[in-house]
Order: structure tokens, then sequence, then C-alpha cells
């Protein structure tokens, strides 16, 4: 898919949309304002991007509990999210999810998930709702390096393997699963186990929106057309702990540090369109400072929102009981 | 109506309703069976040939053989009723939830209230329970229990073909996840049963005996169990009634009450594990809300706390009988009051 300016600004403002939402709860985390935890997705966002990219509201995604940044580039409510991270009445979820529950399935977004690895089968699923009512449509399971180990993922392999179903699972591996290295805990490699399933897969560099914008195209173009599933092996990393609060003692001296400086995804595609006069700076700085704004308003609209009614607590349990 | 099989009631109810809608799909192990193998293309319909023929007649695109593979494909029949399909996934037992748990409580169960009421998973997850098959620990479990702690699940258990017929009809029109436990040793037992579709509402008891000294409650085969020893009992002078919850998840209480409120007398039958099961749930709301009313302790027939064994004389002292059931009858009835309470 060739991106025209539209789609270069699109990118821009998602991935930027994504960072300072990021960036602004790890901030407001810190005042205890916000219940539970997070887990917030600040470097990763060149993935969410590339892959979402490709998808409309037919299209289904399953994410993780690392999900504002699919859950922003799937098309959620900023302010519905925001407010459903403060356990809102007006949040996605009437504040009944919270940050690991986000979803909204009008836009085909089936849910972060609190649970590692929860994601894969209901993808499946998806997969073959779009398979048998023909709509057309594919599924997105995205999942870490630590589902990568969970069995519900490889299952979910060989089933959309054997049922060809249109889906894709894309393991953004940032390196760590909670404060365990990858490279410990994951035998073999990504793309091996892929090969073993029947399934062709890409490593791409997750800090550069452009590999993986043109790897999920591939892989979802080929799914669109009934060829089966593919992994794609995203490489990035996180620029803050598992969860907020994480000292993230395993990680080494400076590491983060060099990752903002060097690889920042950001960074990257701003250089990247503005060197090649696809777009200019200006229309960037634009993006920024519209972002700064929405950002701005959905974090002072949900601290002054009102929480569920005690009602509430009783509702949405079931469709009828 | 013409005399059906509790297996050819359900299979009945499948066909209806895949002929009414075509969003509705079966899912499961062999339930085609032969798919990719030399044989024949219907080899099994189902383990037990509950599902035997619907492939014919609706192809391999709605009846879908899995691997063995449970967490993916009970997955994958969660996330495509949360998109737009009705499917039917078979356990086939239901030991075999542990491996694909996550998927049943923590995803499908949950996903409406996690969403704040914007999600509709329509998924029947079909499964086989129950001591009497000489099938071992590891085959022959209850566990609806478990399934009945679960807020976000509807759990049925059909007693007789009748009412599986119409349960089953009821849970595959039923827009929420709805666990639906068959009963093996049922499976050949024939009674009438309709040839057209019907409907059995969820969360409405049925009185299958009425007398007026001992209400007791059976759990799905049970309540055959309990229909015997009322009938026994008759004989000898004592009057009983015998509900038949037909669902543990919702669970009719108002009947359950409003027979001990006459009665005095309560006795649960249940083939589940005995702590923390059916009976011990029914104990505790008739304790609470009908305490008055009790002119004896509430009997449990249960099974001991052990896994059901091999043995098949051990098997046969382990479930329990309508002998059983007739002594927790004569025992409440004989029931004189602490010494010196009451007159």
């Amino acid at each position: 898919m060739q991106l025209n300016r539209e789609d270069l600004l699109r990118a821009y403002r998602t991935m930027r949309l994504i960072r300072d939402f990021e960036e602004r709860l790890h901030v407001e985390f810190a005042t205890g304002e916000i219940p539970g935890f997070v887990h917030l997705y600040a470097g990763e966002e060149a993935s969410a991007a590339g892959v979402c990219m490709h998808l409309g509201d037919k299209d289904h995604i399953a994410s993780t509990h690392r999900g504002h940044g699919h859950c922003i580039a799937k098309g959620c409510d900023v302010s519905g999210m925001m407010n459903e991270i403060y356990g809102r009445k007006d949040g996605l979820c009437g504040g009944k999810g919270g940050s690991m529950h986000i979803a909204d399935i009008s836009k085909g977004m089936l849910g972060a998930n609190g649970i590692v690895g929860g994601g894969p089968p209901l993808i499946c699923g998806a997969a073959l709702t779009a398979k048998v009512l023909k709509t057309g449509g594919v599924a997105i399971a995205f999942l870490g390096d630590g589902a990568s180990n969970q069995g519900t993922t490889l299952e979910s392999y060989n089933l959309a393997s054997i049922w060809k179903l249109p889906a894709v699972f894309v393991v953004e591996d940032n390196g760590y699963a909670e404060s365990t290295a990858a490279s410990y805990a994951v035998a073999g490699s990504q793309s091996d186990r892929a090969k073993g399933f029947g399934m062709p897969s890409q490593v791409v560099d997750g800090f550069d929106f452009f590999a993986v914008h043109e790897a999920a195209g591939a892989a979802i173009e080929r799914a669109r057309a009934g060829e089966g599933p593919s992994l794609i092996h995203v490489q990035l990393s996180r620029y803050y702990g598992h969860f907020e609060g994480d000292g993230m003692t395993y990680r080494g001296p400076g590491e983060v540090d060099r990752l903002r400086a060097d690889v920042d995804c950001l960074k990257r595609f701003r250089t990247k369109v503005t060197e090649a006069a696809l777009l200019e700076a200006s229309e960037l700085d634009a993006i920024d400072r519209a972002v700064a704004d929405q950002i701005d308003t959905s974090v002072r609209t949900a601290k002054s929102a009102p929480p569920p009614t005690e009602a509430d607590l009783l509702t949405d349990v079931y469709v009828a009981y | 109506m013409s005399k059906k099989s509790f297996r050819q009631a359900i299979n009945e109810a499948l066909r209806q309703e895949m002929r009414r809608d075509p969003r509705v799909i079966l899912m499961g192990e062999d339930v085609a069976g032969g798919a990719g193998a030399p044989g024949d293309d219907d080899a099994w319909g189902g383990v037990l040939g509950v599902t035997k023929g619907l492939v014919g007649e609706f192809g391999r695109e709605r009846v879908l053989d899995t691997p063995l593979s449970e967490s993916a494909y009970i997955g994958a029949a969660a996330g495509a009723a949360a998109t737009g399909l009705r499917p039917v996934a078979e356990l086939m037992f239901v030991d075999f939830m542990g491996v694909c748990f996550d998927q049943i409580f923590n995803q499908a169960a949950k996903f409406r209230y996690m969403f704040g009421g914007h999600a509709v998973t329509p998924l029947v997850i079909r499964m086989m329970y129950g001591a009497g098959f000489r099938a071992a620990s590891q085959h022959s479990q209850c566990l609806y229990p478990i399934f009945t702690h679960i807020p976000g699940l509807k759990v049925v258990i059909p007693s007789s073909a009748y009412e599986a017929k119409g349960l089953l009809i009821q849970a595959i029109r039923d827009d929420d996840p709805v666990i639906f436990m068959e009963n093996k040793v049922l499976y050949d037992q024939e009674e009438e049963v309709p040839d057209e579709s019907y409907t059995i509402p969820f969360g409405e008891a049925n009185l299958t005996r009425e007398g007026s000294d001992v209400t007791i409650v059976g759990i799905g085969r049970m309540v055959q169990i309990a229909n015997a020893a009322a009938d026994a009992l008759a004989k000898q002078g004592i009057s009983c009634t015998v509900i038949d919850p037909r669902t543990t998840s919702p669970l009719d209480t108002g009947s359950i009450l409003d027979s001990v409120e006459e009665t005095g007398r309560l006795v649960i039958v249940d083939e589940a594990s005995p702590r923390c099961n059916m009976a011990t749930d029914i104990s505790a709301l008739v304790a609470q809300e009908a305490f008055g009313a009790l002119r004896a302790p509430i009997r449990m027939v249960c099974p001991p706390h052990v896994p059901v064994p091999f043995a098949p004389n051990l098997e046969d002292l382990y479930v329990p009988d309508a002998a059983r059931v007739e002594a927790a009858v004569r025992a409440v009835m004989q029931y004189a009051g602490k010494q010196g309470a009451r007159a």
C-alpha cells in the first residue's frame, strides 16, 4: 500500500497520540489519582500504528495488558479511554473494565486483556466469523514475547493454519516478559515457531513505522486473499516498566535513554518524511500541538467526570438473566 | 411427538436450530469425525454419536472438526460469538475444562461486564458429565458448581430427553454464554419428545412430583433418582415434592423456597463432589431464607469427597442412588428435634 500525504499525517498523528497519552499517564499515575495499575506502550507506537493503518471497522484486533496503543490505533475514542482508565461512568466500558480491559466492539477492538496469551484464540474466532460469514475481514492478535510462550498462542497458530484463517499474529517483542528477558525465556526464534506451523513470517524493526507498515500490509493482504495466517515478529522496546511503579532494575544502565536518543520511532518518522520532503516539519508541529491539547482536555475531563453509580455494580453481567 | 433418546433429542435441537439460523455452527473434537482421514466422512458424529449426520446436512464449513486443542477452539468459539456467529462448541468431557478454563471464565464470561455492557457473546459449550460409565477419575466428574460460581455464565443441566431438547434450543437462542451439561448415562434413555421445535425457559424449575411431606431437589440425572425414591416413598405413605431446577444459573430460588415453606423438610441430591456444590448452595439459601419453616435439618445426598473411582463396585458406592435418597427422606421425617427442645 502506497502512503499518500493524508496517510502519513494520519500515521504520525496516531503515533503522537499514543505517545502523549502514555507519557501523560506516566505523570498522572504518580499523583495517585488513577486506580489500579497501568502498563504503558510508549516506545512501541510504530507497531500498533503500522499494523492498524491497514484495518477498518470490520477487521478485529485482540490486544494485551499493554493495550492503550492498540486501542488508539484501532480508532477508540481517546477521551472515552481516558475516562475508563480513571474509572468513570462515561468510560468506554462504563468504568467497569479499566486499563486492562478497554474495548470497543463497534470499532473491532476486542479488548485489552489481563491474561497473557488470552487474545490469540479469540482472534481465531473473529477470523472464523469473517470466513464463515464472508465479511472480507481479517483478525489480528497482538501479543508479547511473554505470550509467545503460552500454549494458547501456539495452539492458535496451529488452528489458524489448519483452518487457513484470515489472521495475523503480531509478536511485539520488547525484550522483557515482566522482568525476565526474552533471550532467557524464549527457545528458538519466533519465525522458526511460525515455520513449524507452516506460516510465513517476517522479522521487523519495530522502531521503523514504514517497515512495520509494509510487513503488516503483506500479511494482511495474504489473509484477505484467503491464503491463511502469518506471523510478524516486531522487535522493539518499551520506555517504561512492565507496569507503572516498576523500578526497572533489570534493565541495563542508560538503556532507555539510548533508545529514546537513537531509535525513537517518532523521531525517525519525522526525520524520514521531512528529509524526503514528503511532509513539512510545520505540519508535524501542528499535529504535536493539537494532540497535546486533545490529551490535556481528555485528562481534565476524566478528572472531573462522575464515577459509575451504585446501581451500575449490578448491571451488564448478562444480556438477560 | 415420538419416542426419542436423550441423544436424538439433542441432535434434533442442533439440527433444527442450524436450519433456522445460518449463524449457528458446531465445533469440537470429532463432532463430525474423520476429517482428512481416508475412511468415512461422518465417522463418529461426536465421541458418543450425538452430532451424527449433521455434517451431511450442513457441511464442514458449519460442522468443524477441531484439533485436540481445547484452549484454541473454545477461545475461538468465544471470539466467533463476540463477532457475529452463534457457535455451539463441544468440550467432550467436562473434565477437559482444565485445559481451556481461562477462555471460558476469564474471557467469554466477563466480556459483557468488563466491556460495560457492549459485548454480546451467544456461545453454547456442550459437555458430558457424570459417573456410572466406568470412566474413572478424569472422565466422570460433575464440576457444574464451578461454572455456576462464575458470574456471566449460565449453566443448564437437563434431566431427560424432553428437557434436553427444549433447554438446548433455548441455550442456542440465548445471547449469553451457556454451559450445557449432558449426563452421558442418559444418552440412550427414551421418552416422548415433540418433533417440532420448542424452548424451555431458564430459571424456571420443574416440579416432577408434588407432595406435602418433604421437598427433594435433584440436579440433572439425580432428578430421576429423586423421582424413583419419591415413588417408593409414596407407597410407604411419605409424600414428596421433587424439584428439577433445570438451570443452576440462573437458579429458581422461589420455587425451592415456596416448596420448603409448605413441606418444612428438604433433601438435596447432587452428584457433584460434596464441598461447595449445588447441595451446599441450596442449603445455604434455605437456611438463610426459610429457616423458620424448617422442621428438620437439611439433608444432602452427595458422593463422598473423593475422586470418582474406577472399580465398578466402588463407583456404584460413589454415585447417589434411590436407596440413599429414601434413607435421607426417612431421616428427616423421623427427626424429633433436639431432645427436650420440641414436643
